[in-house]
């Protein structure tokens, strides 16, 4: 009764093919995308933009990039954090080089050159499969993170060895920098994770996405139908490192505003994963889900003993939420091993028909 | 300090820059290295002795993997929470003896419960499933174990005085090189512990093929059981050792990242992989540090001891002594 | 199992109905002057975070205890767990904004970097005590940053010349090697420039050796340096590093009394693990060990007799227990300077950012704490937010930390100059113009950051 379905017939192919073909999906997901544009800048507190929303964006983003690389295209990779520090580097010298460039086309570059060494670190998969891959990529982790560490040229000589984000202004707006408000990086941060999603999922249901899912399920019969294992492969990287490099422009510049390297260490590459096996491997959704879930997990466990007037010491508390934490990952896990994203498709498949059982 | 061998002198000779550099990274190291040969010894014997500490930790890896498929990234926080245990009792005042004795049936205890909440509901799940849920595990860990014997950094001392003797003009430690021989020791049990045994031809059943196993009767519970106990007694004996070095405290978990490269070096699957890798990465490792390091300013060991496994596995994607990934169309 | 997954489907959908309404429910305001805590009490520094924050936390009970607070209004502070991680350490600043806090000590490289630009428009003080952005120490560019009593340039230039005196002068320095064993950080190579620059001017052999983080196995760095051999190492390390550097040192069998750690690498916890073999090790710090003082007394008295001590009465007098209290202290007595302006009431920052930047500590008022001799004196301006402290040497006797030296100057000549060139480069970074000290002073305080 909810999704009254009757009388939605598709007389066009591309009406078929919509992403959303229920009616009543499409206008709750533009509605929904309109709300977030609006709502959040106007209403909440600089807390929620600063310290949640704007990190689940950019982890939003970057865990659309590894989903497609390890979702999608099988390929399992711990590299995501030197991508990101690639895509912040790169950002960092495109914006102090070249003043005059609109920050999107800063972040945009930046995710180029994450593509080009992505693609760079790639071709070993071609080789080695698995578990192998993922920890023959933590040599890219480590080798980045050492690089942008030992090289000055990357920090432009500065004395503290860190990259500062400079102020930049789009559309008259200030956006980066000490004086952008939350709510206009939110708003940046919303519009290319959104633009990039779509792009990410029309890749996934094109010709490209059905050859990285045909690589990932039976990769020596799908080099017999004819499917190029080292492009598709290499492919899959490179696009993967421009959502990462994107995100890690994105981290420096709109939500810490200065970083060190520590900041793109093995623990980021550990986190977008678990963002993407939590939230569903093979789906959009599911990066979104799974980005929501780790930040806000953890958010909400620190401020629940407030909440309900419990003051415990804070060691005390953080060490119940790493054990509430990872309990919760393998509760989730064997209630749903297809993760968040699975469950949402249940819940909307149940709410298709209900109040009809089947 | 000891009668040290010399640092090596520096000729500059005026030549293109690109010929420096060639010069630099395949000529002067060898030429360093024979120059002194004891300090060539040195750097040997404690590439050995690293190694084969990493590999304690990667035989837990191994051991979990080979029976039960799974990539324990719990490992490290294993390692951790058996050495915090043991130095938490030891604190309390129980004999070392007994307090060994009670960590080992703590680590038991741990691989009955893990094998009922974690495993037992998730067979069967692709492998990736199962990493995860050690990750869950793994912060479970991190917060119980912090929250039962607390955050500071605790001394573990086992009696063996961490003093060097010299040996023919070559410095050895006295700790390392008890680690070493207890690795040896502990891989040479196992070894036996898998040929000879009747659990251990059972467990080598399991890890060939779950299912086959389970239908002429051996019981997959019992062997998970068995497994991760063994597991954890390595973690144990692992958190000593490095425990011994450091200081028993969280930082002990991160060594787990350390011992990756040797196991995909060595393979996931093989005992004796862990500890060839081991070797392997550990002398590989001091030398690029020692001779190379100095070229591009140091520290490269992290990303040196993964680009030297990267390298192994293209020539063999299984690893050294992993079992051959026969693919089927 | 359905029953399980609908059960799931529906605790996540009451999350996250609930979730935002989190936000709406007021925190509990005390009336106070209130600073956050940010520490960390868990995770891999918590043996170095643990003694820093109860030394604060006493520091701050006892006043409130002893004094009934500055000057009669009361301290309010809360901590919050950052586990050094940045992230941690935004997610905690941005929460406890809220309640208007004045100061804000970060205790970590990462995030202090983190705040210092959002000190500015947030008109919070950031006081990173002897650590953060060196190049802060220049108050002309960074008016909301302090970092007084000394900072780590100041520092590397006075174990050089601790060393010097210990070599029987300076020019006694040339030819001799000095080590300096760094974590591979921005933390662990600030010390780099001034080292290189000191090794230039006193012709001293400088080699430098990076450790990779977290520092658990150095074997690689102490055969270079037994190969090497040099007659000093200055260690800048941070967390496990120290204590496995420590170990290493002496299972090579190097001279731990010409082996000086930091201050941030020689506190009790870095010299638990290697037992005898730390003995004589030393260390660099700019207030004395132990508790040999009136205000630790007091500290008894007040604090913990009261059962309100935050950790064990033993544990007092640690290096690192004492870093706590001398920050606490000096946040304190600068809250007090700017109480002395503008009333005994609760403040603003813009006002204890006053109290900051017209800081003078004298000896009489060290003596009124019961500190004397604890620290020294030091008086801070507009264009010098570090204050030139002196440093002092402390020594390891494998029972508890001694103060083995007089207090060391340190090369000022040598460090201002880079401190002025390094404050230009990172001001203009952020867009910021250089103030004008002499036109502040005679018309007044306008701390506010003027932009391009």
């Amino acid at each position: 009764m909810i999704y009254r379905e009757t009388g939605q017939f598709k007389s066009s192919y591309a009406s078929d093919q919509a992403i959303f073909p229920i009616v009543q999906d499409r206008v709750l997901v533009l509605l929904g995308i309109a709300a977030a544009f609006v709502v959040p800048p106007l209403l909440a507190n600089e807390y929620w933009l600063q310290a949640v929303l704007i990190p689940l964006l950019i982890y939003a983003l970057a865990a659309i990039g590894l989903n497609l690389l390890t979702g999608y295209a099988g390929q399992v990779s711990l590299g995501t954090g030197g991508f990101m520090a690639v895509g912040a580097y790169s950002a960092f010298k495109f914006a102090t080089s070249f003043p005059q460039l609109d920050i999107i086309l800063v972040f945009l570059l930046s995710g180029l050159m994450a593509a080009a060494v992505g693609l760079v670190f790639g071709v070993p998969s071609l080789r080695i499969k698995g578990f192998y891959l993922a920890v023959a990529t933590l040599a890219a982790q480590f080798f980045l993170v050492w690089l942008f560490n030992k090289v000055p040229w990357f920090v432009n000589y500065a004395a503290s060895g860190t990259i500062t984000a400079p102020p930049r202004s789009l559309l008259g707006v200030m956006v980066t920098g000490p004086e952008a408000s939350a709510g206009a990086r939110y708003v940046v941060a919303l519009g290319l994770v959104a633009v990039f999603a779509l792009v990410a999922k029309n890749l996934v249901r094109g010709r490209v996405g059905r050859s990285w899912m045909a690589i990932r399920d039976r990769d020596i019969a799908a080099e017999i139908i004819g499917v190029r294992p080292l492009r598709t492969k290499l492919l899959a990287f490179g696009i993967s490192s421009f959502y990462c490099g994107v995100a890690g422009a994105e981290f420096v510049f709109l939500y810490l505003g200065s970083a060190e390297t520590l900041a793109f260490d093995i623990n980021l590459s550990f986190l977008v994963l678990f963002m993407v096996i939590i939230g569903g491997l093979g789906s959009v959704l599911g990066s979104f889900l799974g980005a929501g879930f780790i930040v806000l997990v953890p958010i909400f466990l620190t401020n629940v003993p407030h909440l309900i007037g419990l003051s415990l010491p804070v060691a005390l508390q953080k060490q119940m939420e790493l054990m509430v934490f990872g309990a919760l990952i393998i509760f989730f896990l064997i209630v749903e091993p297809n993760g968040l994203a699975r469950l949402w498709q249940i819940t909307k498949e149940k709410l298709r028909l209900w109040p009809f059982p089947h | 300090m000891p009668c040290a061998p010399t640092a090596p002198s520096s000729t500059p000779i005026s030549g293109s820059p690109m010929i420096e550099l060639l010069r630099g990274v395949l000529v002067a190291p060898f030429a360093d290295m024979a120059g002194n040969l004891t300090f060539l010894t040195e750097v040997l014997f404690g590439g050995v002795a690293a190694g084969l500490m990493y590999s304690l930790v990667a035989l837990g890896f191994v051991l979990i993997f080979k029976a039960s498929g799974v990539f324990n990234f719990a490992q490290g926080v294993m390692v951790l929470f058996s050495a915090l245990t043991l130095v938490g009792l030891m604190e309390k005042g129980v004999p070392v003896p007994l307090a060994l004795g009670l960590t080992f049936l703590t680590m038991v205890a741990l691989a009955f419960a893990i094998e009922r909440i974690v495993l037992r509901p998730l067979v069967n799940q692709p492998q990736i499933i199962l990493f995860m849920a050690t990750i869950g595990l793994n912060f479970f860990l991190e917060g119980f174990g912090e929250m039962a014997w607390g955050a500071n950094v605790k001394k573990l001392d086992i009696g063996i005085p961490d003093t060097s003797f010299i040996v023919r003009g070559v410095q050895v430690n006295r700790l390392e090189l008890t680690a070493a021989l207890t690795a040896a020791v502990l891989v040479g049990i196992l070894a036996v512990f898998f040929q000879r045994t009747k659990i251990g031809r059972a467990l080598r059943a399991v890890a060939d093929d779950h299912e086959a196993a389970l239908s002429i009767g051996i019981p997959l519970k019992t062997i998970w059981v068995v497994v991760w106990s063994v597991a954890g007694l390595v973690a144990l004996v692992a958190g000593i050792m490095w425990g011994a070095k450091s200081g028993v405290q969280f930082s002990l978990s991160l060594i787990a990242l350390k011992s990756l490269p040797v196991l995909i070096l060595g393979g996931f699957t093989s005992v004796p992989g862990a500890i060839a890798g081991g070797l392997i990465i550990g002398v590989g490792e001091k030398l690029g540090e020692v001779y190379w390091g100095p070229l591009v300013g140091g520290a490269i060991e992290n990303w040196f001891a993964y680009v030297l496994a990267l390298a192994f596995l293209l020539v063999r994607p299984q690893g050294l002594f992993g079992e051959r990934i026969i693919e089927r169309v | 199992m359905p029953r399980a997954r609908t059960a799931l489907i529906g605790l996540l959908a009451l999350a996250v109905m609930l979730g935002p309404l989190a936000s709406v429910v007021p925190a509990q305001q005390a009336q106070g002057i209130f600073v956050p805590l940010l520490v960390y009490r868990t995770g891999p520094f918590a043996p170095s975070g643990i003694p820093i924050a109860n030394g604060f936390v006493d520091y701050f009970t006892l006043v409130n205890e002893r004094d009934g607070g500055i000057n009669g209004v009361k301290l309010v502070w809360e901590e919050c767990e950052t586990q050094y991680d940045t992230k941690q350490g935004v997610e905690c600043y941005e929460r406890l904004k809220a309640r208007n806090p004045v100061l804000v000590n970060p205790y970590s490289t990462g995030i202090t970097y983190q705040l210092i630009p959002k000190a500015a428009v947030d008109k919070v003080v950031v006081f990173s005590m002897g650590y953060g952005m060196t190049a802060a120490a220049d108050g002309r560019w960074f008016p909301w940053v302090f970092s007084f009593p000394t900072t780590y340039w100041s520092q590397a230039s006075a174990v050089i010349r601790y060393i010097g005196q210990q070599e029987g002068g300076l020019d006694k320095l040339k030819g001799k090697k000095i080590a300096h064993i760094y974590h591979n950080s921005p933390y662990g190579r600030e010390a780099n420039p001034t080292l290189e620059d000191l090794a230039k001017k006193y012709a001293f052999e400088l080699t430098l050796l990076a450790v990779d983080s977290p520092g658990q196995e150095q074997k690689a760095t102490w055969l270079q340096v037994r190969r090497l051999n040099p007659d000093w190492i200055f260690m800048s390390g941070w967390g496990v590093m120290n204590q496995v550097a420590v170990k290493e040192a002496a299972s090579v069998g190097f001279r731990m009394d010409h082996l000086i750690g930091n201050w941030w690498s020689a506190s009790d916890a870095d010299v638990v693990p290697a037992g005898d073999g730390a003995k004589a090790y030393k260390g660099a710090t700019f207030h004395a060990p132990g508790t040999n003082f009136k205000v630790f007394q007091d500290i008894v008295k007040h604090v913990y007799d009261k059962g309100k001590g935050a950790g064990k009465k033993e544990d007092m007098g640690a290096p690192l227990y004492n870093r706590g209290v001398a920050n606490a202290m000096f946040s304190v007595e600068a809250i007090r300077t700017a109480m002395g302006k503008y009333g005994n009431k609760v403040l603003t920052g813009e006002q204890v950012r006053w109290g900051f930047e017209n800081f003078n500590l004298t000896e009489q008022r060290l003596d009124q704490l019961g500190m004397k001799g604890f620290t020294r004196p030091i008086k801070v301006s507009c264009e010098d937010h570090e204050g030139n402290g002196p440093v002092l040497i402390q020594q390891w006797n494998g029972q508890k930390w001694q103060v083995v030296s007089e207090w060391v100057q340190p090369m000022r000549d040598v460090v201002r100059p880079k401190i002025e060139a390094a404050a230009i480069e990172e001001g203009k970074k952020l867009d910021y113009t250089q103030r004008d000290c002499q036109k502040e002073m005679s018309s007044g305080p306008a701390p506010a950051q003027k932009k391009r």
